[in-house]
């Protein structure tokens, strides 16, 4: 049941491993989860998981591995209880001292007792009922509400039980993989920061100051070095207007995140429509056009390039020559998947995020253009992925 | 392993649920740190204070901030300080343990009894900061450079780190920590919550101020949505300006309390005027 269950967890890209499955073990015999299917998912849940992104696929997973089990607990107390009722009919004389005894137990006996019937019951089908006369009948009328109980580790009234808390699916907000608003952008762009000592020294390196002035037997060594300054250079390629609008939002957040980032030593954002061919442009409405020719030449390998797009279109558009639906006279007159090579050679590090979901991926322009770029969906996860890809030295 | 350790069930003033306990208890038995994620104003720094009193032992808090490095954590070396005094010769400066200031983290190790230490705001550190603190959470001990003094905990205080979700965690540091994520309570949690910060408030009031609360927080459009500390806070000015009824109108009284940004004040003002949608 426990192994599956990491596997369960491993399947949904939950990051679990050896050392998540000894502390839960510790944890258990420890008795942390108090001997209930509730207490255990608490406890797994805050041994297993590291982030409450995992926090949906947690519950999705516990429910796949353990809803049957409660459904296979329930039928057992169910049949506990016919048979305890069967067994009061049978025997409705109870002595106060059996009375006073129920009374008195304390939850922890209840509770082996419980589960001392629970093997009994496996009996119960084997040996028949003969031995429900002895002590013990009404303790089980009470062994259900113990079992309710054991869920509640600190009072009354605080939790619901874990299927239920699991099935309602609190956390499907925090999930990564969904859409990403501009600041939790800028976190994963902060990923491509990069920092460079250089130019003039004009910096006071006190540290090194002080080593200085000690070791010259405390006569003044002032030690200067050149400030930190950021070290990335990106170009922002976007794809705009048809079958790009429905993303549009998305795209504009991707665009004001970038812009907003001050970690970039130079930022340059392009846009083009449909694919890349001769030119791109400055502008959203196709003003101002650039060469990329120029473009490849003012800019060495060393920027960063980010495609934004779907990478959606007609099959001509991308393969044969002059496919542009804007027809460019002076252009030279290449494909655009060749344009396309051409950036992605050029860069030493390219990505290509698209935000059609990656179910879509197969079977269209979007294969062929992956073929070219690395392409990462434009999720909070396939962001920050890109980004890491693209810090990558190569 | 012992099943008789110290287990934490909330306090007076903390009100906790299973699955906080259940990660509290499990990061005390397994003696790794715990960590707390959650909205803003959901009790993550509370939650140490709770720990230590439950526990009764003391806390050690260290606020974390953006220059904040490691190694400040564990020792500070007043170099200028020692040769400044070594100017002067007033002061013993061949004993370089005179210039050793012990951390947060130092100091927790270094104290006689067991301590709650707890790193606040983990998030607003530097990204490599978690990392260069594995080894002295993992082996909650340390060496002092310049003393060669080992600096080693007797008992392992109960680590509490809080994050406000700014900033990914690497995952070697995610691994190493018990994990809990405070969810934002619900209506019957949050009542109690407001009880016992205010026990004496009316029924009618509380009713009403609840109601407003959660009607602007389901607002859609708002930033920054008020949280636990903005509704205790909005309820003690109401109870000190005397205001008996709430109406969420346009001139809800003291929003300023609840929200705190201008465009979520004009969002506010705009989703009254215009789109009544949201309300029933």
């Amino acid at each position: 049941m426990f192994v599956p269950f990491l596997y369960e967890l491993r399947a949904r890209e939950v990051p679990v491993g050896a050392t998540e499955a000894v502390n839960l073990a510790k944890a258990l015999e420890a008795g942390l989860h108090e001997q209930s299917l509730d207490g255990f998912y608490h406890v797994a849940r805050s041994i297993l998981i590291h982030s409450e992104r995992h926090l949906d696929d947690f519950d999705q997973a516990f429910l796949k591995v353990f809803r049957g089990v409660e459904v296979e607990a329930k039928k057992l107390k169910d049949e506990l209880f016919d048979w305890v009722k069967d067994a009061r009919e049978n025997l409705p004389e109870l002595t106060d001292e059996e009375r006073a005894m129920l009374e008195e137990l304390d939850p922890e006996t209840l509770e082996r007792m419980f589960q001392e019937r629970m093997d009994e019951q496996k009996g119960k089908h084997r040996g028949g009922n003969h031995w429900i006369g002895t002590e013990g009948t009404s303790p089980f009328g009470n062994s259900g509400k113990v079992a309710r109980q054991g869920i509640r580790v600190g009072g009354a009234g605080k939790g619901r039980s874990a299927i239920k808390t699991a099935d309602a699916r609190l956390y499907a907000g925090y999930r990564q993989d969904l859409t990403l608003d501009v600041r939790q952008m800028q976190l994963a762009l902060r990923k491509l920061r990069t920092f460079v000592r250089t130019g003039g020294e004009e910096e006071l390196d006190l540290e090194g100051t002080i080593e200085a002035t000690a070791k010259n037997a405390g006569e003044l060594e002032v030690v200067v070095r050149p400030p930190r300054r950021p070290n990335t250079r990106v170009i922002l390629m976007m794809d705009v207007g048809g079958s790009m609008d429905p993303f549009a939002h998305l795209c504009s957040r991707l665009f004001s995140a970038t812009k907003k980032s001050t970690h970039f030593k130079e930022l340059r954002t392009y846009y083009f429509h449909n694919c890349v061919y001769g030119r791109v442009y400055e502008t959203e409405r196709f003003t101002d056009p650039i060469r990329v020719q120029d473009l490849l030449h003012e800019c060495g390998p060393h920027y960063k390039l980010i495609v934004v797009g779907d990478a959606l279109m007609a099959p001509y558009e991308l393969m044969s020559a002059g496919g542009s639906i804007h027809w460019e006279s002076d252009g030279e007159r290449a494909e655009g998947i060749v344009w396309l090579m051409r950036l992605q050679k050029h860069f030493r590090r390219s990505v290509w995020l698209n935000p059609e979901p990656q179910k879509y991926w197969l079977g269209n322009t979007i294969e062929n253009i992956a073929s070219v770029f690395d392409m990462f969906p434009l999720t909070l996860d396939g962001l920050g992925e890109s980004m890491t890809h693209l810090m990558k030295s190569k | 392993m012992s099943t008789n350790f110290v287990r934490f069930s909330g306090t007076d003033t903390y009100l906790s649920n299973e699955s906080l306990e259940a990660a509290v208890n499990c990061a005390l038995v397994l003696e790794r740190p715990l960590l707390v994620r959650g909205e803003p104003g959901t009790g993550k720094t509370l939650l140490a204070e709770a720990v230590a009193e439950a526990l009764k032992m003391p806390l050690i808090r260290w606020n974390v901030k953006s220059t904040t490095r490691a190694q400040d954590g564990l020792y500070v070396y007043d170099t200028v300080q020692r040769l400044y005094d070594s100017r002067f010769q007033d002061k013993d400066v061949s004993d370089i343990e005179n210039y050793i200031e012990l951390g947060p983290m130092g100091k927790s190790f270094d104290a006689e009894e067991r301590s709650v230490l707890l790193i606040d705001e983990i998030d607003k550190a530097d990204v490599e900061f978690p990392n260069d603190l594995l080894n002295e959470l993992d082996r909650m001990r340390f060496v002092i450079d310049e003393t060669q003094r080992e600096v080693a905990a007797k008992d392992r205080p109960f680590v509490l780190i809080t994050s406000n979700a700014e900033k990914e965690l690497p995952d070697a540091f995610l691994r190493r920590c018990v994990f809990h994520f405070i969810d934002f309570p619900t209506p019957e949690l949050m009542e109690q919550i407001v009880h016992v910060h205010h026990p004496e408030l009316e029924a009618n009031l509380l009713k009403q101020s609840m109601e407003t609360f959660y009607e602007i927080r389901s607002m859609k459009r708002l930033r920054k949505r008020p949280s636990t500390s903005e509704l205790i806070d909005w309820i003690a000015v109401l109870k000190a300006s005397g205001v008996h009824d709430v109406q969420l109108d346009g001139n809800l009284p003291f929003l300023g309390a609840l929200l705190k940004k201008e465009q979520d004040l004009a969002a506010f003002a705009d989703q009254l005027a215009g789109g009544r949608r949201w309300r029933s």
